[in-house]
């Protein structure tokens, strides 16, 4: 089974065109926070940022936690969202290690990450990829500069 | 589909409450440019001066602010305490979207507050903290402490706020946002400190539906392609907008020393090359912008023996890099940064206060002031001199940086030496390309090299034909209203032509817009002209100073006669466009 892994965060720019894309496409709105991926800067602006996604958990504590099968578990990890059948409880938010759903405070219904890997070809700089659950993470794609190229002073 | 009315929110600051108010005048007005100049006119008062209290301070965004790619602008218009002009000023970061995000199409701020506050609006929030603890302080450790009041919202909040010189009322007062961006010049910054407002926080706390056109999101990923995955946007992400340093530099269109040389050999060790090479930590990007035109440079300090070093980020581009580089006779570019990140730190416009400190320079060489005004001894290429200078403009410190940080020519007003003042409104822009641009930026809507592209017309064009010129920059001109009331980062103007932009309010369920287009255009220019025009600008009057006539670049030397020509005649379009 594929899975979304921001893998190559260290190269994003805070753009929010993954969360853009993925609230567009799968959840049909405009937002930046209604979404399975949402950037976060980590610690103010000037260290980066941060990506709160789905780890494909299996089994899944979120789909154990759902009492209404909103969320069901996918079979090789993640999980399947029918937010239809969702009753805006928040088990699943409660139960999920690594904060990736978010219960919108706007509708109450949960948000996160189907592995579906839309907004993948949106990064401009290919931080996200759809990768199978095992495969190796991917390794640095170019050299490391071997000179220090700090300031000289 | 009736055309929905703009949702602005409105706060008194005075009296600590505010009201959200839907107005009519979309399809005549806008949003962004034209929007903030319909606010003006509704909640301004022309007659009063720029930081008087009841004046407004509007923040707007456009009908395609989040709904594109690079629609990620925010217009503040404001009257200026630099011009005591209607002037506007435009900054990127996550403002634009967060705006969008709290249910708003512009925010307008009146009165002042009893004490320093800050203020946080969203779309179901507006909370006032008091913040006096927060006086004098710098705009990180400002930032810092206004994370408190946002955390509920981190990553999907804007944060601006001023430092010392806009609590200090300076003309060169900017405010920050989101660290890396700004509402720059003109001294927007001076009128939030007359507010008593120390920070404040958007909160981009909803979510829109889609447009039920099933066009959009199509249109969304062709105009997404565009803009990425051609060569459209290189030059912007790339070396950035310093590439021009040495470009300019090559061609004898650069400015150094105050404009007393339009090239220098040692333009290799501040050229955007050299940034990139040394000193590019990073690129970040205003939030819907794929682009990432925002360039970091790392700055390493010693602090102490034994390498002990700390680290600083500061953010770069081309016109702080020749302000504070080329400007001030600087050979290294680490030492531009050093003074980026104080004038950062103090919320200082880094444009005007580089092109401040080089005529003070002049100044001080030719013996006009001493360092009894100056505190520091200013000498070309001293970055510690400099840093101090900094410092002393931020916090006005003595009578002379209270004046100089009011603009160059104020200081020169008492001091002497306005013949070598590089005012052309404001401060200049890091182009000595020759007349065309000269008189763009000194007669131009917002003193700026973003008003047209007359410095690439210099580039372009040799002939001194006056009514071609002119004709470039109106037309031009034209384009940029529309993209500032959409509102469009000025750097996606190749991609978002008016066809273009037709397709997107269309797309967007906006039709009546796409039809009223080019009329509302039209209407948004004659307003923003006749604001400036009520205010007191005659462009007639408009001077260049004596250095702008004497420096020679690669056309060789100004000529007076064609300045006077270039002169005449946009005065009088300008007297049309404002009728
Ligand atoms: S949402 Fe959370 S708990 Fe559920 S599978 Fe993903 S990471 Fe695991
Ligand atoms: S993989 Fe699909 S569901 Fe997950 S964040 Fe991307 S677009 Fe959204
Ligand atoms: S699209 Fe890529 S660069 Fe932009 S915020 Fe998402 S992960 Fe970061």
């Amino acid at each position: 089974m594929k899975m979304l892994r921001p893998s190559r965060m260290e190269r994003c720019i805070g753009c929010h065109s993954c969360s853009l894309a993925c609230a567009r496409q799968v959840f049909k709105q405009l937002s930046w926070t209604n979404a399975g991926i949402r950037i976060h800067s980590s610690g103010g602006i000037t260290t980066g940022f941060e990506a709160r996604t789905c780890v494909a958990c299996d089994p899944a504590p979120c789909a154990a936690a759902c009492p209404t099968e909103a969320i069901i578990q996918r079979q090789g990890g993640g999980v399947r969202l029918k937010q239809d059948a969702c009753i805006r409880c928040g088990a699943c938010a409660k139960a999920c290690p690594v904060d990736a759903i978010l219960i919108s405070p706007e509708d109450g219904l949960a948000y996160l990450c189907i592995h579906c890997g839309r907004c993948v070809a949106y990064c401009p700089h290919e931080c996200l990829e759809l990768a199978e659950k095992d495969s190796p993470f991917c390794a640095p794609d170019s050299p490391y500069e071997d000179a220090c190229t700090l300031a000289e002073k | 589909m009736a055309v929905h009315p703009f949702r602005v929110l409105h706060v008194r600051l005075d009296q600590g409450k505010g009201q959200v108010l839907e107005l009519p005048g979309r399809a005549e007005h806008l949003g962004g440019s034209g929007l903030a100049a319909m606010l003006y006119q509704q909640f301004g008062d022309l007659t009063l001066p720029a930081l008087h209290p009841s004046q407004p301070l509007i923040f707007a965004i456009g009908p395609l602010t989040g709904w594109f790619p690079l629609m990620s602008k925010t217009v503040c218009g404001f009257k200026s305490p630099y011009t005591e002009e209607y002037a506007e000023t435009h900054a990127g970061g996550r403002l634009g979207l967060s705006l969008r995000f709290s249910g708003l199409d512009a925010l307008v701020l009146t009165g002042a507050a009893a004490r320093l506050t800050c203020l946080v609006v969203g779309s179901n929030r507006m909370e006032f903290h008091d913040v006096n603890f927060m006086k004098g302080m710098d705009v990180f450790t400002t930032g810092k402490h206004m994370r408190r009041y946002g955390k509920s919202n981190a990553g999907h909040r804007s944060t601006l706020r001023i430092g010392p010189a806009g609590e200090n009322q300076s003309a060169f007062a900017c405010i920050n946002v989101d660290t890396y961006r700004h509402f720059g010049r003109l001294g927007a910054g001076a009128v939030l400190g007359a507010k008593q407002v120390k920070g404040l926080i958007v909160a981009g706390d909803r979510s829109l539906p889609l447009p039920e056109n099933k066009n959009y999101p199509k249109l969304f990923k062709e105009i997404h392609t565009a803009l990425t995955a051609t060569d459209m946007m290189r030059k912007y992400h790339d070396l950035g907008t310093p590439i021009n340093m040495a470009v300019l530099n090559g061609i004898r269109a650069l400015p150094w020393r105050n404009l007393q040389a339009t090239t220098d050999a040692c333009i290799d060790d501040v050229s955007g090359e050299r940034f990139a090479e040394q000193l590019l930590l990073r690129k970040t990007a205003c939030a819907g912008c794929p682009v990432g035109c925002i360039h970091i440079g790392l700055l390493r300090q010693l602090f102490a023996e034994d390498h002990n070093y700390l680290y600083r980020q500061v953010g770069y581009d081309h016109e702080t890099v020749f302000a504070n580089g080329s400007m001030l006779g600087m050979t290294k570019a680490w030492k531009i940064l050093v003074l980026l990140d104080e004038a950062e730190k103090q919320g200082l416009d880094a444009i005007s206060s580089g092109v401040a400190l080089a005529w003070a320079t002049e100044a001080f060489e030719k013996g006009l002031i001493s360092e009894k005004e100056t505190l520091v001894p200013l000498k070309w290429d001293d970055v510690e001199s400099y840093r101090l200078a900094c410092v002393h403009l931020g916090l006005a410190s003595n009578e002379f940086y209270r004046l100089l940080a009011q603009g160059v020519l104020k200081a020169a007003a008492v001091y002497g030496g306005a013949d070598f003042a590089c005012v052309l409104g404001q401060e200049m822009a890091g182009y000595a390309t020759g007349e065309n641009f000269f008189i763009s930026q000194a007669m131009g809507f917002r003193y700026s090299h973003l008003d047209s592209a007359g410095y690439s017309y210099d580039q372009k064009t040799k002939d001194k034909d006056a009514a071609k010129a002119i004709e470039f920059m109106i037309e031009d001109e034209k384009a940029r209203v529309m993209l500032c009331s959409l509102v469009s980062c000025l750097f996606a103007r190749s991609a978002y032509t008016p066809e273009k932009v037709h397709e997107a309010l269309i797309a967007t369920d906006q039709p009546e817009l796409a039809e009223a287009l080019d009329s509302s255009v039209e209407a948004i220019r004659r307003t923003r002209w006749r604001l400036k025009l009520q205010s007191g600008y005659a462009p007639e009057q408009v001077q260049l100073p004596k250095r702008f006539l004497e420096v020679e670049t690669w056309k060789g030397k100004m000529d007076p006669a064609y300045v006077e020509e270039l002169k005449t005649l946009y005065a009088q379009k300008i007297r049309e466009m404002g009728a």
